[in-house]
């Protein structure tokens, strides 16, 4: 057991210091805990280090499962006569192999019963087939977690169409094909939508905001209008004189169809001109998040229009011109 | 990339059938032709007019274009028009100038100004390409049609940038010449208004150098052709020429319009330098001088019609579109008063119809731009701004 000591902070192991004899502190301070509470220094050192308190339960530290930790091994595969317990031991991937070998059994199985139903006449098109969407099959990676042994990528492929050869037999072994897939989460249900608000008279608004490089906009996007844009007080054809700043304000309106339909007001500032249209444009896609149905906001989010880019400058590193650019390489 | 990524509601456009038959095969032949024609008038009539004369434009013609014909723009503006319009002109081979507010605002100024009082300064101002230079190309063809004499300066910024010779003026020796810049208006001047230069006499003699001089009662075609030819004193030729013009207008002979573009170019800076690279300012220059002299309001018989212009103008920020801003404060003081008209972009009606017009003319030939949703986005994207709206279309 290892345990540091207090005074030096050095790992000192516990048994060493139990024997006074064999200090490796100038003072010999025996790591008592009741008796070191009364102590002020170390009282200090304890209050810094463990803010908690030593004793609190909550402030243990945890550590991860030793499955999670230690790379699972196989167990040793052939007996003392050294003959090997599984059959298909020389084929070097056994458990992928047995799995596919089970697989296809499963599959013969099926069809057998089915033709035994279809001989005796009780067969019926049921369409019992399982629900395959929020579900993904498992990635290589995975597959070669749970079978322990290192699969190609051929192998990978060639396993994920007997599933589906499995699947589209049919329904019966449901449990066993999903045993092979994983849930994926929907992800536009983490988007968080704006309120609309009210102004004095009554106009319905939504703001929100927006970044890009270095420039930050704010925009307030007001629900009826006529497609006049704002900003910082002054007309967006002659703040963006170029026509591709221009597009990237047009890009929300036009891909919601709501083009001449409502009225912008915005603040920016940071950033060049493209940074600055890029904010506007994210922060006006936001706004318009809360006048518009869930469906478009999920279409929204796939075309790109709700993520920031997360595209910084690059630093420029020392040794070289630029961030990537080195120096004329001279031979001599 | 953009305008490629469809909306993803999917929507089934339909082509314009008319679309279709523009581009089949030949023996399509004259069944095709008049039904292209056909379809051909009806749009017509909602971007133009028939009406050609300026004087009987009115606001129900307001938003429709009429045709200039190509005569009388070879006459009228040899060297007036905007380059851009100039090119579409050749394009299109026909000349369509569209009716507007601030046009029939003037015009109807025009109509009624009394001419024993002293001249009314009128200036057009707004912002970049929204159409001053081309609304005073409407009035000078008004007055063109109506017979007045017309002293047309295309662009005043000319005078004050990039003259590679000046000379020092025989007249007044503090001021300078510009002997280049003063021929070529002085070509322009007589090809406009030839009738003129035989019937105006000038009053008083003037000595060129030690052999030439002009006798008093001569026509004011013999200073111009003495200007034209000999280069070196092209500019008091104009400087004679504008004297001479503004004493006359009193006297009833013929109207007078005069009209500057860009005349923030006179009370700005220049960016001339004399030998010793001291800047000039533009009192210096004989041409500038003569015209501050001709836009006083100190005579009658006439107009001034002046447009502002950020565009060629000489250390003046670039959003900066207002008079007080543009003229400084020298300029508004020798221009006060005045009338100003605001030209404003597009509205909606004066929208659809420039691009009615363009789609006649089969300037748009992307798809979409035939598309109530292709319309929004050109609207969109220029904001009802004549000249953005159409260096757009240019790419279609």
């Amino acid at each position: 057991m290892a345990a540091s000591c207090v005074s030096c902070g050095a790992v000192v192991s516990r048994r060493l210091l139990l024997r006074p004899r064999v200090s490796l502190a100038p003072r010999q301070v025996l790591w008592k805990a009741a008796e070191l509470q009364s102590v002020p220094g170390p009282q200090r050192a304890i209050a810094y280090l463990f803010p908690s308190g030593l004793f609190e339960k909550r402030a243990r530290p945890i550590m991860k499962h030793p499955e999670q930790i230690f790379p699972k091994q196989k167990a040793i595969q052939w007996g003392e006569d050294g003959r090997p317990f599984h059959y298909l031991f020389y084929t070097g991937k056994q458990s992928y192999y047995s799995l596919m070998h089970d697989a296809y059994g499963k599959i013969l199985d099926i069809e057998k019963h089915k033709n035994q139903l279809q001989a005796k006449g009780l067969f019926s098109e049921k369409n019992k087939t399982i629900d395959l969407i929020g579900s993904r099959w498992l990635i290589k990676e995975e597959l070669e977690e749970m079978l322990v042994e290192k699969l190609s990528d051929q192998d990978y492929r060639q396993f994920v169409r007997l599933m589906e050869r499995l699947l589209q037999s049919g329904a019966a072994e449901e449990e066993f094909v999903q045993s092979f897939r994983r849930s994926v989460t929907v992800q536009s249900k983490k988007q968080p939508i704006e309120p609309v608000q009210r102004d004095a008279q009554g106009m319905a608004f939504s703001t929100s905001e927006g970044k890009r490089k270095s420039a930050k906009a704010e925009a307030v996007v007001y629900e009826h209008g006529s497609g006049r844009i704002k900003v910082n007080g002054i007309d967006y054809l002659l703040y963006f004189p170029v026509l591709q700043d221009r597009e990237q304000l047009m890009f929300p309106f036009h891909f919601l169809d709501r083009l001449g339909k409502h009225d912008v007001t915005c603040t920016v500032s940071g950033g060049g001109r493209s940074a600055q249209a890029g904010a506007i444009r994210l922060a006006v896609a936001r706004a318009l998040c809360s006048f518009v149905t869930e469906e478009e906001v999920e279409w929204m989010r796939q075309a790109g229009l709700l993520t920031s880019d997360p595209r910084v400058r690059e630093r420029k590193k020392p040794g070289q011109e630029g961030a990537r650019r080195k120096f004329t390489w001279k031979k001599r | 990339m953009l305008k490629g990524v469809a909306s993803l509601v999917s929507r089934v456009r339909k082509l314009d059938p008319g679309h279709l038959r523009l581009g089949t095969q030949a023996p399509q032949s004259l069944a095709a032709q008049l039904d292209n024609q056909v379809s051909f008038e009806s749009p017509r009539a909602i971007s133009c007019t028939n009406e050609n004369d300026p004087a009987k434009h009115e606001e129900k013609h307001e938003g429709l274009h009429y045709n200039l014909p190509l005569q009388d723009v070879k006459t009228v503006f040899p060297h007036g028009l905007p380059p851009r319009y100039a090119m579409q002109m050749k394009t299109f081979n026909e000349a369509c100038l569209m009716v507007r507010k601030p046009a029939l605002e003037l015009l109807h100024y025009l109509k009624n100004t009394n001419f024993a009082h002293p001249a009314i300064r009128y200036v057009l101002y707004g912002e970049k390409g929204t159409g001053k230079t081309l609304s005073l190309c409407h009035i000078i063809h008004f007055c063109a049609k109506q017979d007045w004499l017309i002293l047309h300066i295309p662009d005043a910024h000319l005078w004050v940038k990039n003259c590679r010779d000046l000379l020092q003026s025989t007249y007044n020796k503090q001021r300078f010449d510009q002997p280049l810049e003063a021929s070529v208006w002085l070509k322009n001047f007589k090809t406009t208004n030839e009738r003129f230069l035989s019937q105006i006499k000038i009053q008083e003699k003037y000595v060129w150098n030690k052999r030439e001089s002009i006798e008093k009662g001569s026509s004011l075609g013999e200073v111009v052709e003495q200007g034209i030819t000999r280069v070196r004193n092209a500019t008091d030729a104009v400087g004679i020429v504008l004297k001479e013009l503004k004493r006359q207008s009193s006297l009833g002979i013929f109207r007078l319009l005069v009209a500057v573009d860009g005349v923030n170019a006179l009370w700005g800076r220049t960016t001339l330098k004399r030998e010793d690279k001291s800047p000039i300012a533009p009192e210096e220059l004989a041409l500038i001088h003569n015209l501050r002299k001709m836009v006083r309001n100190d005579w009658n018989g006439g107009a001034i019609v002046l447009t502002l212009s950020q565009t060629g103008s000489l250390f003046k920020p670039r959003n900066a579109c207002l008079p007080q801003e543009l003229l400084g404060k020298e300029g508004f003081d020798a221009l006060d008063p005045f009338i100003p008209i605001q030209v404003a972009n597009y509205s909606p009606k004066e929208f659809e119809s420039c691009i009615q017009y363009y789609m006649e003319n089969s300037w748009l030939q992307h798809e979409k731009a035939h598309t109530e949703e292709g319309k929004k986005e050109l609207l969109f994207l220029s904001n009802g701004n004549p000249g953005q709206l159409e260096r757009l279309c240019a790419y279609l």
